[in-house]
């Protein structure tokens, strides 16, 4: 989130699209109650269901599953052809006047560099013209024809509400009804917030369903404004945690990433990732990078990392390629791999196509499980009948299965969705033999560090001085961990603006990433969680409710990154003489010397706004990307490509690109996609209010309320069909069949689309053959395995079926 | 309750009528109709953070005993945080079923091991389970551990076993994770961000 739970209570008008936070996150979404309530504000929900959310909406409209994109460029259409934007804004904080090179084109689907080889883009053409000076050439007067705003225009141009309403099968007078009470919030005092979930990720264009949000956002002038942004409703407690920890295969903590192949010195590394700033007097915080980088290494590596060993730079892998979750079964399945860990994590029940990881995993030397519950992954070899269908003796795998502790038996910190980071205390003894996985994983490096201090073996340099200060090395504490991650000082750190003064002592924790240094003398393992435990202690656990703006901030409940600070971009929330747009939603403003406030300003506190610094302080030219430049994989600005299930079999807009070019299919794969002749229903996989993935069926009384697996199926479809409600019926894919009650429902209605009628099926997640629920088969037997061209996130979303009454 | 003088003189006629008889020893109904003790008053409460979604819901846990070192706690109760400003005591029906998470039948108590074409669990100590991981994972990283690319350059990466992190434990367990997996040089890396 770019804002916060609270913070939705600020909103004039909401927009539930990609997510259903009424049944996902409940609690959350009495903030949008709290909107409508206390602010008056609109509710809008677009989903392919009827669902709760919708049920409380002031507007619903029906879409068909992965349609976002050409829904959303119609609204950026409507914006710009009613010139319902916010001028100022959009000019002064937004690419719009950037000059985009010459050579840059878009024809019949395609972006300029398309190499349908490798499917992949060459994008030196999506960049701006930069003059001699090294700078960005900018149209204030946004007349150029390559200016952002106009060529946005152009590229939305065909998004008319027939062709949006052909697409989606959305109605024309609904359809026109949310553009307007989207556009209603360009005012400065009116803002729209957006709250998403896996309904917009899990698409072969899930990042670019998003994108498209964000420059609606931008038009509208909604980023940084209290009741505004873009806000990812995350999924598990702490998965915005671990992805700010890096741990993906090509990340490092703080969003900095390995080096690749060919980036022989950390100086190649650091400049490639240190960007030179696009536009005059620019911040470009990337430029601190090396600071972050350094303070990591000798976080990890302690005092074996010195600048004259680069701080150890080669003793990080390097990449060639990303080795994600999809190609790690991918490459599973094709023998390549021998042992596999799954942490907390129920992969045959949470990836794509279970038969394939299935297959996968019984290829493996030894899958080692470790989890508080009986997962159905540890249990991939036991024939489960129907449920899971295979020969125990044909599987050579060796399996672990290590129990875990539960959150109430252990304590540290997570991050919620509004990126606060939230201690939680130990409440009780964990049953029997259960350990945290800070202990497994500790004493698990503890044994193999010892086997290569005993026989040596293959680069076991990082392995043996891996920096280890914890008082029992099988056991770091969690306080020890989380000042570490924080950061301290390894020598007195002189403050520059100040000589003969300290910003720290040698040995204290440091207080803010500015702190960090290049030179060694720093150590900070996450920079961007730098400021949670300081020498005042954690401030994660602050527990103090007060709210003093009355917006919902809270300053000093828990301590959110970056540097407690609650609403990001919050410099835009003024204008450019730094007052705000609203009286009302006050959070910061420039009050002669410095900006103050009660959050904590995103920019520089002391530069003034005659400076001439813009408030995106993260991007090289300072103002956000209406026009993406490289940064994305399939184009710098959002186009609609059909699912790679079509129920269409084509793309209206353009025949010969149906579907996303740039997104990864492996070779086995293709086969396994069905047409729609024989598969002709859009199914799309959901959640249910009294669920959380495949944990709560373990629990009695979240099984008790949802004991059955059942699928749902529009009234109109089940009358075709024959099938009445409770009947049971076979849904099934090209990768294989589910069988279960039907839901017959008016929740989802047949859509009218490119002149054909198009059903749509609801597949709930959450059964599978462990738990206390009735066994139910696994839902992800269905959904066909591959990802959004950035991410990687499997397409759950909207993929095709068909349905028969058993 | 509002008492005025008369009813004041009959409550009290009546509790000392009770008191008299208890202490004359004729008292087993009062006793049985005395009200229960408030299961709660006798328990120690701990914070914590509903671990489902990523609203993050302040949550208090109820436990039985005191944290005396001989005192083994158990979780008896748990209900919405009235304090924490975003749930402000709510729970939703994930969360307010969490106590059965705790204590779920399914729950593992102890390692097992599974061994290759057999159809059944052994239940194993922690030692020997760390120890063979241990030894199978360096005897692959051993074997498979890649120092230079085809062309020479220097990449120090280990593909051949990979890991899952955890998107419902700590920063802290992450954190470790993290540093740990990447002394090894390990980069088929994956969390739970995308599914």
């Amino acid at each position: 989130m770019t804002n916060t739970w609270m913070d939705i209570k600020n909103a004039n008008v909401i927009l539930v699209m990609g997510g259903n936070a009424a049944e996902a996150h409940p609690v959350g979404f009495k903030w949008v109650v709290e909107a409508k309530a206390h602010n008056k504000a609109k509710l809008i929900v677009v989903d392919p269901r009827f669902n709760r959310t919708a049920s409380v909406a002031d507007v619903y409209a029906p879409i068909r599953a992965g349609t976002d994109i050409a829904f959303l460029n119609g609204v950026i259409r409507y914006l710009l052809e009613k010139d319902a934007i916010q001028h100022e804004y959009v000019k002064a904080y937004t690419n719009a006047s950037f000059i985009v090179r010459d050579d840059f084109k878009f024809e019949d689907g395609l972006f300029s560099g398309y190499d349908e080889k490798t499917r992949t883009y060459d994008k030196s053409t999506w960049q701006y013209e930069i003059n001699e000076m090294g700078y960005a050439n900018v149209d204030e007067t946004l007349q150029s024809p390559n200016c952002v705003l106009n060529l946005l225009k152009t590229h939305v141009d065909r998004y008319t509400v027939e062709v949006v309403s052909d697409i989606t099968g959305t109605p024309k007078d609904v359809y026109l009804q949310i553009c307007e009470m989207i556009a209603s919030t360009a005012t400065p005092t009116r803002t729209l917030t957006s709250l998403y979930a896996l309904g917009w990720t899990q698409h072969s264009i899930g990042a670019q369903n998003i994108r498209t949000l964000a420059i609606i956002q931008l038009l509208l002038g909604n980023i940084g404004m209290p009741g505004g942004g873009v806000n990812a409703l995350r999924g598990h407690s702490n998965i915005q945690g671990l992805t700010d920890l890096g741990l993906l295969s090509d990340q490092l903590p703080g969003y900095m990433n390995l080096a690749q192949d060919g980036e022989a010195t950390r100086n190649a590394y650091l400049e490639k990732r240190t960007p030179k700033p696009l536009r005059p007097a620019q911040i470009n915080y990337w430029y601190n990078y090396s600071k972050f980088h350094t303070s990591l290494l000798k976080a990890w590596y302690g005092k074996a990392a010195t600048a004259e060993n680069d701080f150890c730079f080669d003793w990080l892998p390097k990449v060639d390629q990303v080795y994600d979750g999809l190609r790690a079964f991918d490459r599973m399945d094709q023998g390549l791999m021998t042992g596999y860990v799954c942490q907390g994590f129920n992969p045959l029940a949470s990836f794509p196509n279970k038969a394939k990881i299935s297959s996968a995993l019984s290829k493996l030397k030894f899958l080692v499980v470790m989890d508080p519950l009986t997962t159905e992954t540890s249990e991939f070899w036991q024939n489960h009948g129907e449920f899971n269908e295979v020969k125990p003796e044909d599987i050579q795998t060796e399996v672990f299965r290590l129990p875990t502790t539960c959150f109430a038996e252990e304590e540290g910190s997570l991050v919620n969705s509004s990126r606060w980071l939230q201690w939680h205390w130990k409440g009780a003894e964990p049953p029997g033999e259960c350990r945290t996985d800070i202990d497994i994983m500790s004493e698990l490096f503890v044994k193999i560090r010892q086997l290569y201090q005993q026989e040596g073996g293959a680069f076991a340099e990082p392995i043996l001085h891996l920096h280890w200060p914890y008082r029992v090395p099988e056991a770091p504490g969690p306080d020890e961990i989380a000042k570490e991650f924080n950061g301290y000082a390894l020598a007195d750190i002189p403050d520059p603006k100040e000589p003969g003064k300290l910003l720290a002592k040698k040995g204290q924790q440091l207080s803010s990433f500015a702190q960090l240094q290049d030179d060694g003398s720093t150590a900070s393992g996450t920079w961007i969680f730098c400021g949670s435990w300081t020498e005042a202690g954690n401030q994660m656990a602050r527990r103090d409710t007060s709210d003093p703006t009355g917006l919902g901030i809270a300053p000093n409940w828990a301590w959110a990154w970056p540097l407690n600070r609650r609403i990001l971009y919050n410099r835009a929330s003024c204008d450019p003489a730094g007052k705000p747009w609203d009286e009302n939603r006050k959070l910061i403003e420039w009050d002669g010397s410095k900006w103050s406030g009660l959050d904590v300003p995103d920019f520089k506190a002391d530069a003034a706004p005659e400076s001439g610094i813009m408030p995106f302080i993260m991007t090289n030219e300072g103002v956000a990307r209406l026009f993406a430049l490289d940064k994305m994989a399939e184009g710098p600005f959002p186009e609609h490509y059909e699912p790679f299930e079509t129920p269409l079999g084509t793309n209206p807009l353009h025949p010969n690109i149906i579907s996303n070019p740039a997104a990864r299919v492996f070779d086995g794969d293709k086969a396994m996609l069905g047409e729609h002749k024989e598969y002709p229903y859009v199914a799309t996989t959901y959640r249910l209010t009294e669920h959380f993935h495949f944990w709560t069926k373990h629990s009695v009384i979240n099984a008790s309320l949802q004991p059955e697996q059942f699928v749902e199926i529009g009234e109109t479809l089940a009358k075709e069909l024959g099938i009445a409600n409770g009947e049971r019926v076979k849904v099934s894919s090209k990768r294989g069949h589910i069988i279960s009650v039907a839901m017959v429902t008016k929740r989802i209605k047949a859509l009218t689309v490119a002149g054909q009628t198009v059903h749509q099926v609801g597949i709930p997640i959450h059964w599978g053959f462990t738990g206390a629920t009735k066994k139910g088969y696994i839902a992800n037997t269905l959904t066909p395995f591959l990802g959004d061209a950035n991410t990687q996130t499997p397409e759950f979303k909207a993929f095709l079926v068909k349905v028969e009454k058993v | 309750m509002q008492v005025n003088r008369r009813q004041f003189f009959k409550l009290s006629a009546a509790s000392l009528g009770g008191s008299t008889l208890t202490a004359l020893g004729f008292s087993p109904k009062e006793a049985l109709a005395e009200v229960r003790t408030f299961k709660l008053t006798r328990t120690t409460e701990t914070r914590n953070t509903c671990p489902y979604c990523s609203v993050a819901c302040g949550i208090i846990l109820y436990g039985l005993g005191d944290r005396a070192k001989n005192a083994l706690s158990e979780i008896i109760h748990i209900e919405g945080d009235p304090d924490h400003p975003v749930s402000r005591g709510s729970l939703c029906p994930k969360g307010a079923g969490l106590l059965d998470f705790v204590h779920s039948k399914t729950r593992i108590t102890f390692p097992e091991y599974r061994a290759p074409g057999s159809k059944a669990w052994t239940r194993v100590t922690w030692e020997w389970a760390l120890d063979r991981i241990a030894k199978l994972m360096k005897a692959d990283r051993d074997q498979q551990f890649i120092t230079q690319n085809d062309k020479g350059q220097t990449v120090n990466r280990w593909t051949s076993v990979g890991f899952l992190a955890a998107s419902a434990s700590s920063n802290e367990a992450g954190y470790i994770t993290h540093k740990v997996l990447r002394s090894f040089g390990l980069v088929t890396l994956d969390n739970q961000a995308r599914v």
